[in-house]
């Protein structure tokens, strides 16, 4: 187990370079100099040359490529271009309201559709069964933008069943007060294609042969869904989940945007608009090694789940 | 000698297993009606005068009756010069001007209700969905093929040469794919800096090969031991040949399964991103700069511009991904 482990991190050492590498050459090769964006529109030769020295441009590319991986090494990526505030700080205060809304979203969508994908099941090939999956891809094909603004215009805005947009300093308020609606609204875009990907994992443990022999000892068919094909349908329903997680982190990013919610997703927006460039280096780098770790805690949970899968 | 008729090859029996599918002939009409009107409007038959501004500012639809509310009075107030001030300073030099635009710059008369409603401007609803229709469509297009043909070289590539090849484009597949995609795309827009409807096929081509290319990869690895590769190779065929001229062919299915799949998530995609000003620039309409116009335009009542992007959107995004689906099920039987 130690040694899967051990082994599979020293794998991702050439991807995390990689992704190092890809930054890199994009922000400091593609990108053009960023003293030009720093200094605004009113700049002189002197302020430019100033800006490159204090960044570090003026240095020969392997040098700052350097800096580079000092910098995230030590976690330290320096100041945001627009507003000053430590790029360290803005990523960690902007974890936790992410996360207040993803956690419960997460959880909710995770629950509703592995009940529906059941349920569904139950009658497959039936005409629900078809309205159900027609209905799915018509629901997939509506933009998430116009989920967003529809919902936030009629049940907060014009029903007033919730605040329209904002957010508090304290748990308790963020999560029964401003996070329902952007869950509610992120469980309605996610349900439709979550129901069909599950109701595809049932559907291929239905035809195995275990649920034929516990079918022929007599179980009822109700038992056979919800515990034995459950349990083996279960495997790419984590797979799936936990490989989502940190795409999710930036995926809820017009949630928090609509909503006011000051989260990483927002924080990415709000960079990209501002071109700055500390900002959004962090969070790719960050997010990328995120996910490299999440599958392997993946692969894990696979064992714990499955003791068929051997690591190896 | 007995005459052996030509058995039908793989693009004639999908095509008579899509005839069979009812839903998939109905989809595939859908998208045949969306990429008439784009050809037509690209041609400027059609939806060419959109920028003119026909209607009274935000006029309604005709099914609906002319609006009597404020905004309606100030946009009728509006259209006539105001009443003139005897203290104006400029008044003698104004109408001078005036006499001298004349006529071609008397303001036209104004609809009060269009088919479709009209914007803040006036456009008509109809057409700038039309337009926008367009611009989305043809970077979704654009982009997707785009994509494709990276991830198929790639693929080609790497699973035909394997070894240090494959190693090495394995490599970029997994770096592409820590990033996930949404930052990745938000990640080149904000380096690339300039808006415009190239930068936007560029965006999402150069970040959308990594699903192409793991398919392509594994049909490549399929198909280079078979027999009709090994025939190629001895008839003295070039790698360049063998890849593109015996192997394509047939795997050009898989190819293009992915290309429609590719085309609905970057259709969506722009929409995303011009909604957030990171896409088409000024000017240039699309529905994800219509979808963002209208989010203003919702909390004043005016529900029109809205429902015609969204459902435009949402009628060819239903129609082309079941017609996805159907063709994936046409192209291989086995799955299912």
């Amino acid at each position: 187990m130690l040694a899967f482990i051990l082994r599979r991190l020293w794998q991702m050492l050439p991807t995390m370079a990689g992704v190092v590498l890809l930054v890199f050459l994009l922000f400091n090769w593609v990108g053009g100099d960023p003293a030009y964006i720093l200094a605004g529109k009113m700049s002189d030769a002197e302020a430019i040359a100033n800006i490159r020295r204090q960044l570090g441009v003026d240095q020969p590319y392997h040098v700052q490529l350097w800096i580079f991986v000092k910098q995230i090494l030590t976690f330290d990526f320096g100041n945001s271009w627009a507003t000053g505030e430590s790029v360290a700080n803005i990523m960690a205060t902007r974890l936790g309201p992410s996360l207040t809304v993803l956690i419960p979203l997460t959880i909710l969508e995770t629950v509703f559709g592995i009940a529906l994908a059941l349920a569904i099941a139950f009658v497959r090939g039936s005409l629900t069964d078809r309205a159900v999956m027609v209905a799915c891809t018509v629901g997939m094909s509506i933009s998430i933008l116009v989920y967003i603004i529809v919902f936030q215009y009629g049940l907060a805005y014009k029903l007033g069943l919730f605040p329209v947009q904002g957010w508090g300093a304290s748990l308790g308020e963020n999560l029964l007060r401003y996070a329902p609606l952007p869950i509610l609204i992120g469980l309605a875009v996610t349900i439709a294609p979550t129901l069909r990907l599950y109701r595809s994992f049932v559907l291929d443990e239905v035809g195995q042969d275990y649920v034929r022999t516990a079918r022929a000892k007599g179980l009822p068919e109700r038992r056979i869904m919800w515990v034995h094909v459950l349990r083996n349908a279960a495997i790419p329903i984590i797979t799936h989940v936990m490989a989502n997680l940190p795409a999710l982190l930036i995926g809820a990013f017009l949630l928090e945007r609509f909503f006011g919610i000051p989260g990483i997703g927002r924080e990415v927006i709000l960079a990209v608009e501002r071109s700055d460039f500390p900002v959004i280096k962090a969070i790719t780098v960050y997010v990328a090694a995120a996910t490299m770790i999440f599958n392997l805690l993946t692969d894990l949970l696979y064992q714990a789940v499955d003791p068929r899968v051997q690591l190896t | 000698m007995t005459h052996h008729p030509a058995s039908p090859g793989l693009w004639a029996l999908a095509w008579r297993r899509l005839r069979a599918d009812r839903v998939a002939m109905v989809a595939l009409a859908v998208v045949a009606l969306f990429l008439a009107m784009l050809a037509l409007s690209s041609a400027g038959l059609v939806a060419a005068d959109w920028e003119k501004e026909v209607g009274v500012n935000y006029a309604p639809p005709s099914f609906i009756g002319a609006q009597d509310s404020f905004l309606a009075g100030a946009a009728g107030r509006r259209a006539g010069p105001p009443p003139p001030n005897a203290f104006d300073p400029l008044a003698e030099d104004i109408a001078q001007l005036r006499a001298q635009a004349g006529a071609a710059l008397a303001p036209e008369p104004r609809r009060e209700t269009l088919p479709f409603g009209a914007d803040k401007w006036g456009h008509d609803v109809v057409k700038k969905t039309i337009k926008g229709g367009e611009t989305s469509i043809v970077v979704g297009l654009v982009a997707a093929l785009l994509a494709v043909s990276l991830g198929t070289l790639f693929g080609a590539l790497s699973g035909y040469f394997g070894g240090v090849v494959d190693d090495v484009f394995n490599w970029f597949y997994s770096i592409f794919t820590s990033i996930p995609s949404i930052l990745m795309i938000l990640t080149v827009a904000a380096v690339l800096q300039q808006r415009g409807v190239m930068t936007i096929v560029l965006i999402l081509g150069l970040t959308g090969w990594t699903g192409p290319y793991r398919l392509m990869r594994a049909e490549y690895m399929k198909h280079k031991a078979r027999e009709y590769v090994m025939a190629a190779d001895a008839i003295g065929a070039s790698h360049m040949r063998k890849m593109f001229a015996h192997i394509f062919p047939n795997v050009s299915h898989v190819a293009l399964v992915q290309m429609s799949i590719l085309v609905v998530g970057f259709i969506k995609a722009e929409v995303i991103l011009s909604f957030l000003g990171f896409g088409v620039p000024v000017g240039v309409v699309s529905w994800g700069s219509m979808l963002n116009e209208a989010q203003n335009e919702l909390i004043l009542g005016k529900w029109w511009q809205l429902t015609a992007a969204a459902s435009a959107m949402a009628l060819l995004v239903t129609a082309f991904s079941l017609f996805t689906d159907a063709l994936r099920d046409a192209l291989d039987p086995k799955l299912k």
